[in-house]
């Protein structure tokens, strides 16, 4: 194989399981395998999506100033952005934390059951590619900072109560990043060999 | 005798961007050669005009990056009073309250980031142009730096959707988004894209492989 970062062939032995192979002149990493790769990423995968599912429905942030108590979705502040005009921004968000991280979970769970069942799922390959390609557009631990600093900006002011689904999206956070690190892009690719 | 390190270019083979499927190119093949035939990603040698779309990129984003600072980015009514706040006064108001880790966090993420990485882009774009042959290795590291930190400078944006959706009590205390936000979101989504579009192989283009690797490719 050819490093992505600077264009040197490889010839790649068998990788045991726990240690890395990169490339030599810039230090790339070119092959990583994992132990039950399919099993671990789509358990994980699964859990994502249940926590997905809550944290998006419960209550996430309250806020309460002097009597009033105000409780806010997950989307909420999407809504808001929205309404005031900055449609950019709004949708900006959306995708960053709401449908790339959904989008990657269910292209997870698509790839990954039918190959633990060793049924390849139809276009595995093509969904694969997108899946890597919007993995830069998932911003949830972004949002994770944000809320903190948000947090302490309005710790003066008021009183903020964090709801079920704020737990619920840490726990998501956690999960995905997980689910992602566990997978092994070689244990789907390399089904390609046989599947012509 | 050992066979001397090439690269997929010097040997006339395509390694796919997204799947990294090697496979020999067609003789006389244009750019983009075709698709992947595992996983349907056009393929190129080279990211197609990564020098100039870097460069565009990297100029747009100097262009956006004035205006996300200078504009207001929320606008806070309590009680019927009005303020409006930048990136930078939101930084200098967390310093005041003696609350620095936060000062320094968006600070970092929303000023500094930002154009450390148009800094590295614009460094790399240039050293390439100019056939540098400085530390190669290095360099390719920073881009990966680069790649790897330009998400978190959408904190701020982050936070500006979490107070508008939190404080929204009227009269008694309302928080709005203003321009400044919608252009520092252009900055940090156009640097990434400028961070894309950079091939680091252009780096290693100007090397001969062979004196590099200990064993053989």
């Amino acid at each position: 194989m050819a490093c992505h970062d600077c264009d040197l062939l490889h010839r790649i032995a068998a990788v045991p399981e726990g240690s890395t192979a990169s490339c030599c002149r810039c230090g790339a990493v070119l092959a990583k395998p994992k132990r039950d790769s399919v099993e671990r990423s789509l358990a994980l995968a699964v859990a994502g999506l249940v926590l997905f599912v809550l944290a998006n429905s419960f209550p996430f942030l309250g806020f309460k100033i002097q009597g009033q108590i105000r409780e806010t979705l997950l989307l909420t502040g999407i809504r808001e952005l929205y309404l005031q005009d900055m449609r950019l921004v709004a949708v900006l968000v959306l995708i960053t934390t709401v449908l790339a991280p959904l989008a990657q979970l269910l292209a997870l769970i698509y790839i990954l059951l039918p190959l633990k069942l060793n049924r390849p799922a139809p276009g595995m390959f093509h969904v694969f590619r997108r899946l890597r390609s919007i993995e830069p557009w998932s911003m949830m631990e972004v949002f994770m900072v944000g809320i903190l600093v948000s947090v302490v900006k309005l710790a003066k002011m008021a009183h903020i109560i964090p709801g079920t689904a704020a737990f619920c999206f840490m726990a998501l956070i956690l999960v995905l990043a997980a689910c992602l690190s566990s997978l092994d892009s070689h244990v789907v690719w390399d089904r390609w060999e046989g599947h012509r | 005798m050992r066979p001397a390190a090439r690269t997929a270019q010097s040997s006339s083979l395509l390694s796919c961007g997204i799947c990294h499927l090697l496979m020999r190119k067609p003789p006389g093949a244009a750019d983009p050669a075709g698709k992947c035939p595992r996983c349907g990603a056009a393929l190129h040698p080279r990211k197609p005009n990564s020098i100039v779309r870097t460069w565009a990129l990297v100029i747009a984003a100097l262009i956006f990056y004035v205006p996300a600072n200078v504009l207001p980015i929320t606008k806070v009514t309590s009680l019927g009073a009005t303020q409006s706040d930048t990136i930078m006064s939101g930084v200098i108001y967390f310093i005041h309250s003696g609350m620095w880790p936060i000062a320094l966090v968006i600070f970092v993420a929303s000023v500094f980031v930002p154009v450390l990485k148009l800094l590295i882009l614009l460094f790399l774009v240039i050293s390439v142009q100019r056939r540098s042959q400085w530390r190669p290795k290095d360099r390719t590291r920073l881009y990966r730096i680069t790649e790897a930190i330009g998400r978190w400078s959408m904190t701020d944006i982050f936070v500006v959707t979490i107070l508008v959706a939190l404080v929204h009590l009227g009269a008694l205390a309302n928080i709005e988004a203003q321009a400044g936000a919608v252009f520092f979101a252009a900055v940090v989504v156009i640097t990434m894209l400028a961070a894309m579009s950079f091939d680091p192989r252009l780096i290693w283009d100007v090397k001969e492989p062979q004196d590099e690797c200990e064993y053989p490719a």
